[in-house]
Parts: structure tokens; C-alpha cells; sequence
């Protein structure tokens, strides 16, 4: 094969990438549009294949590939919908060790051959790359909640950022200026020190848009790669990522809410938080299953808030089980969706679209909003940071800002819970000890199994 | 490659990017990161590429490693946004009825 077919191949699969990414952000062609992506990146990998046929090592690389495919795979198939979030993260940190890894061996490779541009391009590669490598691991521990989901900040902890930059940048020019095995190491070690203390200061909250901007980097980080190695189509597939990626994280950080700019340096200017005085003792009102039965039989209207509860608890078939029931007595039944719900944006609708839930039932908070005033009963099933009155009340809580869902304004708030534990971002709901919040403490699934049979019951 | 030509192709894929995904509902941010991260997992191309004109150990090492976890970025990533995406065909059929 020559290398004009070569390449009018390679761009073929760029082309693809962008009609993947066009169909993707429409219901309809978004599968249609994923299909295509995988498509693209097929026929790019076997080409190369056919255009340095024999590659040299064959066996190692097939041996790589299979054992990628043999990881990969099945963990793509057998993940819960409610650990999907951390997987992607995963994904995108592995996507950007490899970036780093390409960039480390080419530069070895090249050795002093290499052009100031080309070293230039490597350290970009294996800097971002290993922030993004590392920042990733650190936001699948957090989601995975193998460790605090709380912003960890320590004291001085900016002063340790700020240094740990400078240390990056100090790393960089020396390997610029120095070419040699040692400084790229140490450049690497450092990049990876501070993906871990850039992501460890963020909030619960703000995890997703973190995800998505890392993604965006790994995206960048592809497409110096491909100035390395010569090959348009990473440059093509590499910036569009990058540039999607960002426009996706200001539209995520838009629906959260959140400034961009206070995510992004949250790293340099959080302070530690005075967490509110724990195992304080307050009045909390817990009813029964037949109690909450009770109060939507004799309701008109109900909104069911889901949260991330309800994804862990996989209740969503017996969610709509009761909405159904609901619905046959005549209640008019809704439910809430916040943008951010669950670990996600988008993540409750996936789940509730697994239930067939129809879609005409499913309201955006700018449409249920308005109405909670005219609701009897908002049911809210393992959520809280988006149902957090703080939001609006108390400037300086972490999720200050965040347009929430006011189901305080119904008549009456059902909350079950798992326990009193607070929400993902580690702040006390004061809704919880409102007099007209009835709690319902257990798996979500086991309560509204409950409150179903108690329901038909009456 | 002349440094114009490289230019060129990426400012032109910057504005490409930012205008295929500007008008998203928020309902499809997930999977779309999903499958934008599946996308740079075509790093693998890049691993390949290293790992065939790999020296010595060291670097056919760290190259089959990266050969590892790009294919694990790419297949898993398009995987498993196939898997979100299937949830939402479901509703159609559903509302279709």
C-alpha cells in the first residue's frame, strides 16, 4: 500500500470521527453515530497493519491487543449502569497513559535526532497525558468511593500546588534543554504528583466536569502525539476531541451551575472547610411504608425526585411500578430529573429509559420547578445535594449556586434514605428536618417495594 | 509535515469540534463524553506505530504497554457507550407505541 492510499484512508476514519461525534449529540443518530466512531477507529488500526505489513514485532503487538480486548471488553459489558461514570474515567485516564507512554518511547527512539518542535510536543504529551493519567485514577477512587468523596484540601495545600507547578515547568525546560532519559523521567513522576493534587481538592459535585475535561486533555494530548509521529489522523481525531471536549465542560459546568474557572482552579484557591459539628443530635420525623402510602393515596399530585440512590439500589423498574399504580388511581405523577442527578449528567434518564419509563413523564427542572407549589407529595428517592435548599440559602457551601430542585415548596417531602449520611458533596441538608419531611429509611428498592403493597392495599 | 499544513488541519478540527457538539441536551453529556473518549483511544494507531519501530526492550515494552491500555481506552469506550446509547432506543420504542 502507498502512503497516498495510506492517508486518504486515514482520512476517511477522521471524517468519521466527526460524523460520530455530530451523531452523538442527537437522540435519534446517537448510537448510529457511536457505531460510526468505532467504525473509523477499526479501519484506522487495521490499515496500518496493511501499510507497514510486515510490522516489526508482530506477535508482541497482536499479544497487546488481545489483552486489551480481553480487559477491555468485558469490563465495558459487565459494568452497572450506576458504576458507568467511573468507568469512563477510567477509560479516559488509561487513553492518557498511553498518550504519555507513545510520547516517552518516540523520544527515547529518537534520541538526539529529535527537532526542538518534536521535544517541545513530547513534553506536552507526557505532561498532559500524565495529569490526565493520574487525575483520572484519582476522580474513579473518588466515584468508586474508595476514598472521601469530600474536596480534600490540607493546609498549604495551594503553596504545595503552586510549587509542584512550578517543579513541572522548572522539569520541562530541562528536558528541553538537557535530552536525556533521566529529566523525562522526572518530568513524568512530577506530572503524575500533580494530576493527583490538582483532582484531589475537587468537590463531589464537580467530579463529572473534571471527567470531562481531562477527556478534552487526553484529546490534546493525542494530537501533539500525532505531530510526533507524523500521522494526520491523530492530529484530526486528537483536536477534535479537545475541542468538544471543552465546549462539553462548559456546557456541563453551565446545567451544574458551577463557574469553570472555580472548578478548574479550585486546586489553588480552596480553603479548608469547617465541617459542621458531627453527631449532632436533631429531630428528624421517620414514617412507615403504610404512613407514605397514606399520604399519596389521598395526593393529586406527586413528582418523583430520583438520585443517585435509586441507581445503586437499582430500583428504577420498582420506581415506575409505582408510578404506574399512582397513575391508575388517577394521581398525576412526574418526575424531576436535575441535570446533574446521580454522578452524571444524564445519568437518570439512561436509568429510567431502562424502565421504560415514558418519556412525556420524565420533566426538566426549568418545567417541574414551577409546579412543586401545586404538588402534594415530591418523593425523594436517594437524592441530596440536588434537592438542597443550601444551594440557594447559605453563600459559601460548596454547591452555593447550583440551581436545585425546590421540592420544598410541595406540600409534603417523602425522603428515603439509605441513613443520615449527607449527599455526595458532604453537606447537611437542612430539608431533612423540616416539619413537613417524612423520612423513609432502607434501600430504596426494599422501601418502595413496601410502599407499593401497602399502596394497592388500600 | 510542512508546520503550515499541520496548522492549518488544527485550527480547522478546533472549529469542527466546537461546532458539532455546541447544541447538546444535557440528557446525551454522558454518553457523548463516552464516546468522544472512545475516540482518543485511537492513540492506539500511535502505539502501534512506536511499537513497531521499537529498538530496544525498554521501548517495546513501554509501547506494548501503551498498546494495552489504548486498546483498553477504545474497545471499552465504544463499548460501553454503545451500552448507555441501547437505554435510549428503548424509550423511543416506547413512546412510538
Amino acid at each position: 500500500m502507498n502512503r497516498t492510499m495510506y492517508d486518504l484512508i486515514g482520512l476517511a476514519a477522521g471524517v468519521c470521527f466527526i460524523l460520530a461525534l455530530k451523531g452523538l449529540s442527537h437522540p435519534k443518530t446517537a448510537r448510529r453515530g457511536n457505531l460510526i466512531g468505532a467504525l473509523g477507529a477499526t479501519v484506522a488500526t487495521l490499515v496500518l497493519f496493511a501499510y507497514n505489513a510486515p510490522l516489526n514485532n508482530l506477535g508482541w503487538i497482536l499479544g497487546a491487543l488481545a489483552v486489551g480486548l480481553i480487559i477491555g471488553v468485558p469490563a465495558a459489558r459487565k459494568v452497572q449502569m450506576t458504576q458507568m461514570p467511573q468507568l469512563v474515567a477510567l477509560f479516559n485516564g488509561v487513553g492518557g497513559g498511553a498518550a504519555a507512554l507513545v510520547a516517552i518511547v518516540e523520544y527515547l527512539n529518537l534520541g538526539a535526532e529529535a527537532t526542538t518542535a518534536e521535544v517541545i510536543f513530547t513534553v506536552f504529551t507526557v505532561v498532559v497525558g500524565c495529569v490526565s493519567f493520574s487525575g483520572s485514577i484519582i476522580t474513579f477512587m473518588k466515584l468508586q468511593e474508595l476514598m472521601t468523596t469530600r474536596p480534600v484540601v490540607f493546609p498549604g495545600g495551594r503553596f504545595v500546588i503552586a510549587a509542584t507547578l512550578a517543579a513541572v515547568l522548572g522539569a520541562s525546560g530541562w528536558v528541553v534543554v538537557e535530552l536525556g532519559t533521566t529529566p523525562l523521567l522526572v518530568l513524568a513522576a512530577l506530572s503524575l504528583l500533580f494530576g493527583i493534587l490538582f483532582v484531589l481538592p475537587v468537590g463531589g459535585a464537580d467530579v463529572p466536569i473534571v471527567i470531562s475535561l481531562l477527556n478534552a486533555f487526553t484529546g490534546l494530548t493525542v494530537a501533539a502525539s500525532g505531530y510526533v509521529l507524523d500521522s494526520t489522523l491523530l492530529i484530526i481525531a486528537g483536536t477534535l476531541v479537545g475541542a468538544s471536549g471543552t465546549i462539553l465542560t462548559r456546557l456541563m459546568a453551565d446545567a451544574m451551575g458551577r463557574s469553570l474557572f472555580g472548578t478548574l482552579f479550585g486546586a489553588f484557591t480552596a480553603k479548608p472547610q469547617n465541617v459542621s459539628a458531627a453527631g449532632e443530635e436533631r429531630p428528624v420525623r421517620s414514617g412507615s411504608p403504610d404512613d407514605v402510602a397514606i399520604l399519596l393515596n389521598y395526593a393529586r399530585r406527586v413528582v418523583i425526585v430520583p438520585g443517585f440512590g435509586l441507581a445503586v439500589a437499582q430500583a428504577q423498574h420498582t420506581v415506575r411500578e409505582l408510578a404506574d399504580l399512582m397513575i391508575s388511581k388517577g394521581i398525576d405523577v412526574a418526575y424531576g430529573i436535575h441535570p446533574v442527578a446521580g454522578r452524571m449528567p444524564g445519568h437518570m434518564n439512561v436509568l429510567l429509559a431502562e424502565a421504560n419509563v415514558p418519556y412525556d413523564q420524565l420533566a426538566e427542572m426549568d418545567e417541574v420547578n414551577p409546579t412543586f407549589g401545586q404538588t402534594d407529595v415530591a418523593i425523594v428517592i436517594g437524592a441530596n445535594d440536588v434537592v438542597n435548599p443550601a444551594a440557594q440559602t447559605s453563600p459559601g457551601c460548596p454547591i452555593y449556586g447550583m440551581p436545585i430542585l425546590e421540592v420544598s415548596n410541595a406540600a409534603n417531602v417523602i425522603f428515603l434514605k439509605r441513613s443520615m449520611r449527607p449527599g455526595f458533596a458532604g453537606i447537611e441538608n437542612e430539608l431533612l428536618y423540616d416539619p413537613k419531611t417524612m423520612l423513609l429509611f432502607g434501600d430504596a428498592k426494599a422501601s418502595l417495594t413496601k410502599v407499593v403493597s401497602a399502596l394497592k392495599a388500600l | 509535515m510542512e508546520a503550515m499544513a499541520i496548522v492549518s488541519i488544527f485550527v480547522l478540527a478546533v472549529f469542527v469540534g466546537f461546532e458539532v457538539v455546541s447544541k447538546v441536551s444535557s440528557t446525551l453529556h454522558t454518553p457523548l463524553m463516552s464516546g468522544a473518549n472512545a475516540i482518543h483511544g485511537v492513540i492506539l494507531v500511535g502505539a502501534i506505530i512506536v511499537a513497531d519501530h521499537s529498538e530496544t526492550n525498554l521501548e517495546l515494552g513501554l509501547s506494548l504497554a501503551a498498546i494495552v491500555l489504548a486498546t483498553i481506552n477504545m474497545v471499552g469506550g465504544f463499548v460501553v457507550t454503545d451500552r448507555m446509547l441501547e437505554m435510549f432506543k428503548g424509550k423511543k420504542k416506547e413512546a412510538d407505541k
